[in-house]
């Protein structure tokens, strides 16, 4: 149906000044999903992108495609009506943990439910950036900002385990250090059919600097972060000997070639695993390394295409909508 | 014998179980059927169900049947049917001394006066003396009537309704037959459900023959202008203008809500025409209804969304980027009583500022208003019209009372009306696209996604005319704003001029606007036959208003304006024409009575009066000052 276009990553750049802060991770998300936009197989002018408020919400202005610039955490619910509108739109939604989880957690724990083909980028810096630093639904507990200068007491939500509670068929997380591995979970969020979400772990260099420094420093993110494979055992650190597998229900790091543990001893990752999923939803902190990659990716009929196939079948048994007969139907009668 | 009467008010009244709407609806059915002009009232608690027995949990349905135009329920029922005690007690007030009282007095028992706080039997103390009070063991008649079917007593007692409807069909000659095709209809699975509930309405009506109390009163046809016509209520009426509105203008439906008394009921109206390509999305909340029915105008949907009061103060801020954005979006607020939840059953017009003010910034919108039932369809596809042909966001004021209400309606011919909307949809340009060019009307085009070449975005950040890009310079902010005004000023140039009913100049000319017209129209009417030098203006369309209006108003001494609230198109006309009127005004989550208002307009019609209140009334006098 759609011929084949060929884009370069320059088609998808706007006539727009870029103006986020230097050094900032949204210039290489930018610049990744740019890259992976000449790879979904869309045309440019099906592909919208929507976002609410916040410093990635600017987003929108930098692609030469349709967009919207929303309000504060409402842009799940724009992207829904448009989609439902247009099944055929490419449609990608742009948030950050304040808008996406705050304001905005109502509407995102929603779209995830309903499974609607959309793509929901969350940066995840861990702090409101474009109100200039107070703490976010996802800050450390303990955190200091300008709305706590004694530390934070709030308790952060762990993004995975959010969107794999509200029945995400997608989850996958990324960081902003590594475009090669964002460009890849970008097209795949595109190709999966449902609501894909997708974490970038983002820096915010000003006010929450190095706030993923573990995961992102060279020294220290190979022990840190697993790289998950579909059908490939977890295997990572520097030395590539690292391994998670369970003990019982817990999950807990080997090391390959001691105390007899092998490869075939290892938690095979499985993306169509729900409990797998959440299992590695919460893998965070006691020495266990961050998932990176698909953590989830469950094939479901989509919310819009549910919506047409009812109003198909609508039309089928009623026959098309005629507006003069729905007038004189019911009990009618005439004054002469 | 039949003794004939030109109109008759009457009230059906019971336990939110007892089945009163659907009593109330069927005697409302039949007048309309047998020609008689209509309007209907119902008037239900908050509660589903609240406590059996008391006055929180009495639900209402007032029918006014006519062998004249119809325009208003009615201020006093001449009949008042009441299935318990704390029916009566709610009611009598309102009942016209003279008028009739059926008591379903099987629930005349001790522990039901208690329920609802009569300490002895109202039948004993000399308060229904000004009252022909009709007593028929209503229960217990109708157990006995359908005591050889196969039902249990809880089935059969839920068939009393139909033996009251019965009698009242007695009463008032009306046809047994388009009740009893009705039932046959609904119950249709069930038939044993429907046989009983004809016997039921058969022996109610048998038994009223039999009373002497009981004079059978004949309603004549009313002299209605010929041609075919349906009942309507006015959220139907809304939902299928806004269908036709789509038609007509050539787009698809998109409704995104979220339910809310007394809006529901447009939802799921809508929700059941999907064969005309209609999309109804319920959201989790109003702001994401409001939000995903702009999504769908930026993607070339014609996008609505149905509230009530405090679900539009919640979507203020997308109301606010509908504006900035420049793209079509119908916002209808069926008006109830407030502030805060306030009284969500009750009707009341306290959210004209809310829709004229309630948004942060200079952010004007069109305001329209539909009249009475039947008109939300035209007000709907004007509201729809207007939107789509400006390119801005509109609120259509309904409210509960025309929502609800229902009326016999001349079934339109769409091949003469309501059939064209012009959308502004482009699909290509010549030269430079710029998503913010304008036309001679201010008016931008709309590009929507899927065309190619037209690829832009648009936010709520402050844009560069024509272009669209986010701009902070002062100086173009200035012109935006002035732009968008203008815009919607302009709309005063696409909507029909305002008409006068009666004399186009004279003393005094009552303005009013949206759900109270069948009282105002009633109240003028009657003062003018009486000999009163009194004219209406009522208004639909509110902002702009019609380009005459200002010249309208200099033909009168005195301007009174009625409305269900506390003044606030009265503040508005002030503020707008230095026009010196002064309010009829009222908050009782009920409409205006005509008895009542003509009292008042006859006030305020003198103009020694007049010049009084409007000069002593702090209100008149602060408002000259405002721009």
């Amino acid at each position: 149906m759609t011929e084949t276009v060929t884009y370069k990553k320059k088609d998808f750049v706007s006539d727009q000044e870029v103006r986020w802060c230097p050094g900032c991770g949204d210039y290489a998300i930018l610049s990744s999903i740019q890259l992976a936009m000449t790879k979904v197989g869309k045309k440019k002018e099906d592909i919208v992108f929507v976002s609410g408020i916040g410093c990635s919400s600017r987003f929108p202005y930098y692609m030469d495609t349709y967009g919207m610039h929303t309000i504060h955490g409402r842009a799940p619910a724009f992207a829904t009506g448009l989609k439902i509108h247009n099944p055929n739109l490419e449609v990608w939604q742009i948030t950050g943990d304040g808008d996406g989880l705050s304001i905005g957690g109502n509407h995102l724990i929603h779209a995830l439910r309903r499974n609607i083909d959309i793509n929901i980028i969350l940066f995840n810096n861990e702090i409101y950036g474009l109100t200039k630093g107070q703490y976010s639904p996802s800050s450390q507990y303990g955190l200091v900002t300008k709305s706590t200068p004694y530390g934070s007491v709030d308790r952060p939500f762990n993004v995975a385990s959010l969107a794999l509670g509200a029945g995400t068929t997608f989850f996958a997380r990324t960081i902003d250090t590594d475009p090669k591995h964002m460009m890849a979970v970008f097209a795949e969020a595109s190709k999966h059919k449902g609501t894909s979400i997708v974490e970038v772990l983002q820096n915010c260099v000003i006010f929450n600097d190095k706030v993923h420094d573990l995961y992102t420093n060279k020294d220290t993110r190979d022990d840190h972060t697993v790289r998950l494979e579909h059908g490939k055992p977890m295997i990572f650190g520097k030395e590539k000997n690292k391994g998670l597998r369970l003990n019982g229900f817990k999950p807990e790091v080997v090391t390959i070639g001691e105390n007899g543990i092998s490869e075939s001893d290892l938690l095979i990752h499985d993306e169509n695993d729900e409990f797998l999923a959440h299992l590695l939803g919460n893998l965070k902190g006691e020495g266990l390394p961050v998932p990176l990659g698909v953590v989830k990716r469950m094939a479901t009929p989509t919310y819009e295409m549910d919506i047409e196939n009812q109003n198909a079948a609508v039309v089928e048994k009623k026959g098309q909508g005629d507006m003069t007969a729905l007038l004189n139907s019911g009990e009618t009668w005439v004054v002469s | 014998m039949s003794n004939e009467r030109t109109s008759v008010v009457i009230r059906f009244s019971g336990d939110s179980g007892d089945g009163m709407q659907l009593t109330g609806t069927q005697f409302s059915n039949t007048s309309a059927v047998m020609g008689n002009d209509i309007s209907t009232f119902p008037d239900f608690p908050a509660e589903i169900r609240a406590p059996q027995g008391t006055i929180a949990g009495v639900s209402g349905f007032q029918v006014h049947i006519g062998a004249t135009e119809i325009n208003t329920p009615g201020d006093e029922p001449d009949v008042l049917v009441a299935m318990n005690p704390a029916a009566l007690k709610a009611n009598l007030y309102s009942i016209r001394k003279g008028g009739t009282v059926i008591l379903n007095i099987d629930a005349f028992t001790a522990l039901n006066f208690k329920k609802c706080g009569y300490e002895e039997d109202p039948r004993t103390t000399g308060e229904l003396e000004n009252y022909q009070v009709v007593e028929a063991k209503i229960t217990s008649q109708t157990l006995e009537a359908l005591s050889s079917f196969d039902l249990d007593n809880k089935a059969k007692g839920r068939c009393k309704n139909f033996y009251a409807l019965g009698m009242t069909y007695f009463m008032f000659g009306r046809e047994l037959e388009p009740t009893i095709k009705w039932v046959e209809k609904k119950f249709a699975k069930k038939a044993i459900l429907a046989e009983a509930n004809i016997a039921a309405l058969k022996a109610g009506r048998n038994f009223a023959e039999t009373l002497e109390a009981i004079v059978s009163t004949y309603v004549a046809p009313a002299k209605i202008r010929p041609g075919k016509y349906r009942q309507i209520n006015g959220n139907v009426a809304t939902a299928w203008g806004f269908i036709q509105a789509a038609e007509a203008a050539n787009l698809k439906l998109f409704l995104g809500s979220y339910p809310i008394t007394p809006a529901s009921d447009i939802l799921h109206e809508l929700s059941k025409h999907k064969n005309f390509g209609v999309k109804t999305f319920q959201a989790e909340d109003e702001i994401a209804a409001i939000c995903s029915s702009l999504g769908a105008s930026f993607g070339g949907a014609l996008g609505i969304t149905t509230s009530s009061g405090p679900g539009i103060a919640l979507k203020g801020e997308a109301m606010g980027l509908a504006v900035m954005y420049e793209l079509p979006l119908v916002v209808i607020n069926v008006q109830r009583g407030g502030p805060s939840t306030g009284l969500p059953t009750k009707t009341e017009q306290a959210d004209l500022n809310q829709a004229l003010f309630g948004r942060n910034g200079e952010c004007p919108m069109i305001v329209v208003a539909a009249s009475r039932p039947s008109d939300c369809f035209e007000m709907a596809f004007e509201a729809s019209r207007l939107s789509l042909e400006h390119m801005t966001p509109v609120v259509l004021l309904t409210d509960g009372y025309i929502a609800n209400g229902a009326e016999p309606w001349l079934i339109p011919d769409l091949k003469k009306k309501f059939n064209k909307i012009d959308n502004k949809l482009i699909d290509k340009v010549d030269g430079d696209f710029l998503a913010y060019q304008r036309d001679n009307n201010l008016v931008r085009s709309w590009a929507i996604p899927g065309v190619a070449g037209l690829e832009h975005r648009v936010g709520g950040i402050e844009k560069e005319d024509g272009t669209g890009n986010v701009s902070y310079d002062p100086e173009n902010h200035q012109k935006m704003v002035n732009i968008r005004a203008e815009k919607v000023a302009k709309a005063a140039e696409n909507i029909p001029l305002q008409n006068i009913e009666g004399d186009k100049s004279g003393d005094t000319l009552v303005v009013s606007w949206g759900g109270t017209y069948g009282s105002t129209h009633t109240a003028v009417e009657e003062l003018r036959k009486e000999g009163h030098n009194v004219s209406l203006m009522h208004l639909k369309y509110i902002n702009p208003m019609p380009s005459n209006v200002k010249d309208i108003l200099k033909n009168f001494k005195n301007i009174v304006v009625a409305e269900l609230n506390m003044g606030q198109l009265k503040d508005f006309m002030n503020a707008k024409f230095k026009c010196n009127a002064i309010g009829i005004n009222q908050v009782k989550g009920l409409p205006f009575k005509v008895s009542e208002l003509k009292k008042r307009i006859l006030e305020f019609s003198n103009t020694e009066t007049f010049k009084q209140i409007s000069e002593t009334r702090e209100v008149g006098t602060q408002l000259e000052g405002r721009q």
